[in-house]
């Protein structure tokens, strides 16, 4: 397998886990919304905490993460830009 | 060098704006206590804005066609970020989103969930590709992978009816704001706030607004922040609201079950002359409706606003600016974080806005007061004036119920802060707020609808040809055609504005997502294969949505139909995006597999380093 293909193979993978994490926090959580409200976070009923700011926070931080982990992936394959590119 | 002087000097240049702005704050804070009236603080707080903006539109003024497309792809990844935000932070973001949760409660917030989970598809599906592709526009992406002038005008349709729609709505806010700050009818407002977008757009293109958006972000971002902070230290909610709210939202149950959450029934309301627009609470701030239709409906809604957000090229085009492929993904990060300061407060506020009104502890509370000693309220009376707000008093017993106070969802923006006893400073700065976000995202609309006519239709397939000049020139006019277009059809108001914002992620993911996604991520997708599978996606997505939205099927369909499966006229891009994927996959494998050039093309967009497959200037 090529060095390219391998990169792409990774990143597929990458983008496959980031996707569902993506859906854990957007879609999964929510289809259990009422039993989750029973719960409390922060005083708050948690599915309410989650729509209202849980969910957009680790939105923010899947993204940052992604980027980093695909930057360690760039960089194993050689394709890492660089800064005066 | 300017240039490589003034991006080294961004942090220092906006940091002296922000401070500047913050001055222009208390200067205005103190003109109030000298006796200036309220409604001139809030002239000089547009007027001042927009002034700034326009000067930063002149300075940026270009005559090179990548710094008119693409900003000369230099703007630094946490300047993007706050440009994309403002970009995405829309009129109805800033002033209707925490009516909307007021109102709406849990439900509503769907939107919330969509309006940022679209950003992970956003940065793991396309914008590193679509950066690295190094395309001016997303039709520019689409006809260049699949090749031919026929899938890139398929491209262009799409972007034009998705983009339009928005602007629309985008100009009619600008409008609102900017007749209520400086108190002039709405249709003159409509006009005002369409030559304020276009100066801070016209000269500069791409950069000029790049760098307006980055004012406009400093400027909505403070304005949505201070009040929030402030009302909640007011209203006893604690000087971090974010995370302090909880007993707050508990006491908001109590009250609803205190008071009684009644659904009035549409003939005591039309008695009653509550006058259109207006709503009151009738669901419950954060509990979760019961049953699986409820659940769906939640879940419908966020699919389509994600995906959405994902295929609005306005949105993608602002990836295009990065230096590096690298700094597009980092800067995707970096817009949601910017975003998520304004959308977490949102619900804080709705919430404070709420127990304001409703906690008969607090000397604001109005609801189980009795009515005439609420229509002597000053601020009542104001916005009573002006049909933002109303009092129908079904039971006739001379008290205030939970379901006889009617507001406009915009109130709980435009009005908490007086309702909370803050300054008149404060109210100004939300109109300069609201302007900001109304104009950031017009700005960015009608650029990406004229950049993708002037470059991939009057470039790219009637005339090849073109020197500089004369498609700079063609670029400059078409966004003055469609800027008046759309302040044209905005003085109409046709439909509420959330309304019209969300057909646009609708139309958006009915043509425009797949076509890009499988772009990048399947080899095997054909010309045939997008040109058909956009056609079917946005043509089933916009028959779905004249067979489902009331106003166009009783003219068209001779009836009102139920929504199919709870796809309401919010949600048809459910319809739209699923026919374009299947028809996109079938027709892709029924045709002829696309040539060794197109695949080494793909094979070259998926690797962050070497050349951009179209050239710097193209």
């Amino acid at each position: 397998m090529s060095n390219k293909d391998a990169y792409w193979n990774k990143t597929k993978n990458h983008m496959i886990v980031t996707l569902v994490l993506w859906a854990f926090f957007s879609l999964v959580i929510f289809m259990f919304g009422s039993e989750l409200n029973t719960m409390s976070f922060l005083g708050y009923p948690l599915a309410y905490y989650m729509t209202a700011q849980g969910s957009l926070l680790a939105f923010v931080i899947i993204l940052f993460w992604t980027a980093n982990k695909q930057e360690k992936i760039d960089e194993e394959h050689g394709f890492s830009e660089r800064e005066d590119d | 060098m300017f240039k490589g002087d003034f991006i080294q000097n961004l942090p220092k240049i906006y940091g002296t704006y922000t401070g500047g702005f913050l001055v222009f704050i208390i200067l205005m804070a103190l003109a109030e206590q000298a006796g200036v009236s309220a409604k001139n603080i809030g002239v000089m707080f547009v007027a001042f804005t927009v002034l700034i903006y326009a000067l930063i539109g002149y300075l940026s003024r270009t005559i090179q066609v990548d710094a008119y497309y693409v900003a000369g792809r230099q703007v630094p990844t946490v300047f993007n970020g706050m440009a994309t935000a403002a970009d995405w932070m829309s009129g109805a973001s800033f002033v209707a989103l925490a009516g909307g949760v007021y109102f709406g409660g849990y439900t509503y917030m769907a939107f919330l969930v969509g309006w940022t989970g679209g950003y992970v598809l956003v940065a793991t599906l396309m914008a590193p590709y679509l950066r690295k592709f190094g395309c001016y526009t997303v039709p520019d992406f689409i006809g260049t992978r699949y090749g031919g002038n026929l899938v890139r005008a398929c491209a262009v349709f799409v972007l034009f009816i998705a983009s339009f729609t928005y602007v629309t709505a985008q100009i009619n806010a600008t409008g609102t704001i900017a007749s209520r700050a400086l108190g002039i009818p709405f249709e003159a407002g409509v006009w005002v706030g369409l030559i304020s977008i276009l100066i801070c757009s016209m000269l500069g293109g791409m950069r000029a607004v790049t760098w307006t958006q980055v004012a406009q972000y400093i400027v909505l971002i403070i304005a949505y922040l201070i009040p929030v902070f402030w009302i909640s230290s007011n209203v006893g909610g604690g000087i971090f609201p974010h995370l302090m709210l909880g007993d707050e939202v508990a006491r908001l149950g109590e009250l609803e079950q205190q008071f009684g959450l009644v659904k009035n029934s549409a003939a005591d309301m039309k008695a009653a002359g509550v006058p259109g627009g207006l709503k009151y609470i009738s669901g419950t701030h954060s509990g979760v409706p019961e049953g699986g239709m409820a659940v769906w409906k939640y879940l419908s809604l966020a699919i389509c606003m994600m995906v959405g957000t994902a295929s609005l090229p306005h949105i993608l085009m602002r990836y295009f600016t990065t230096p590096t492929v690298r700094a597009a993904r980092k800067s995707v990060a970096w817009s949601l974080f910017f975003i998520f300061l304004l959308y977490s407060s949102a619900p804080m506020l709705a919430t404070l806005s709420k127990l304001a009104l409703m906690d008969p502890n607090l000397p604001t509370g109005i609801i189980g007061k009795s009515i005439s000693e609420v229509q002597s309220i000053e601020w009542v009376q104001r916005w009573s004036e002006v049909k933002q707000v109303f009092i129908a008093d079904f039971n006739g017993d001379g008290i205030l119920q939970l379901n006889e106070w009617f507001m406009r969802g915009d109130v709980v923006v435009l009005a908490t802060p007086e309702v909370a006893g803050l300054p008149f400073v404060i109210s100004g700065l939300v109109f300069a707020g609201g302007m900001a976000a109304a104009m950031s995202t017009a700005d960015g609309l009608v650029l990406a609808i004229s950049n993708a006519l002037s470059h991939d239709i009057y470039y790219k397939i009637i005339n090849p040809k073109a020197e500089t000049s004369k498609r700079l020139l063609v670029a400059r006019v078409l966004l003055v055609i469609i800027g008046a277009a759309g302040a044209y059809i905005a003085s109409f108001r046709l439909t509420s504005i959330l309304g019209s914002v969300a057909w646009a992620f609708d139309f958006a993911m009915s043509g425009l997502f797949f076509p890009l996604v499988l772009g990048v991520w399947w080899k095997r997708a054909t010309r045939e294969g997008a040109i058909a599978g956009i056609i079917a996606g946005i043509v089933s997505g916009t028959v779905y949505l004249t067979w489902v939205f009331p106003k166009f099927s009783v003219p068209i369909w001779g009836g009102v139909n139920t929504p199919f499966l709870g796809i309401d006229h919010l949600r048809f891009g459910l319809i739209g995006a699923p026919i374009c994927l299947v028809v996109m996959v079938v027709v892709s494998l029924m045709t002829k597999e696309p040539s060794a050039a197109t695949q080494k093309l793909v094979d070259d967009t998926r690797i962050p380093t070497g050349k951009a497959i179209l050239g710097k200037q193209h």
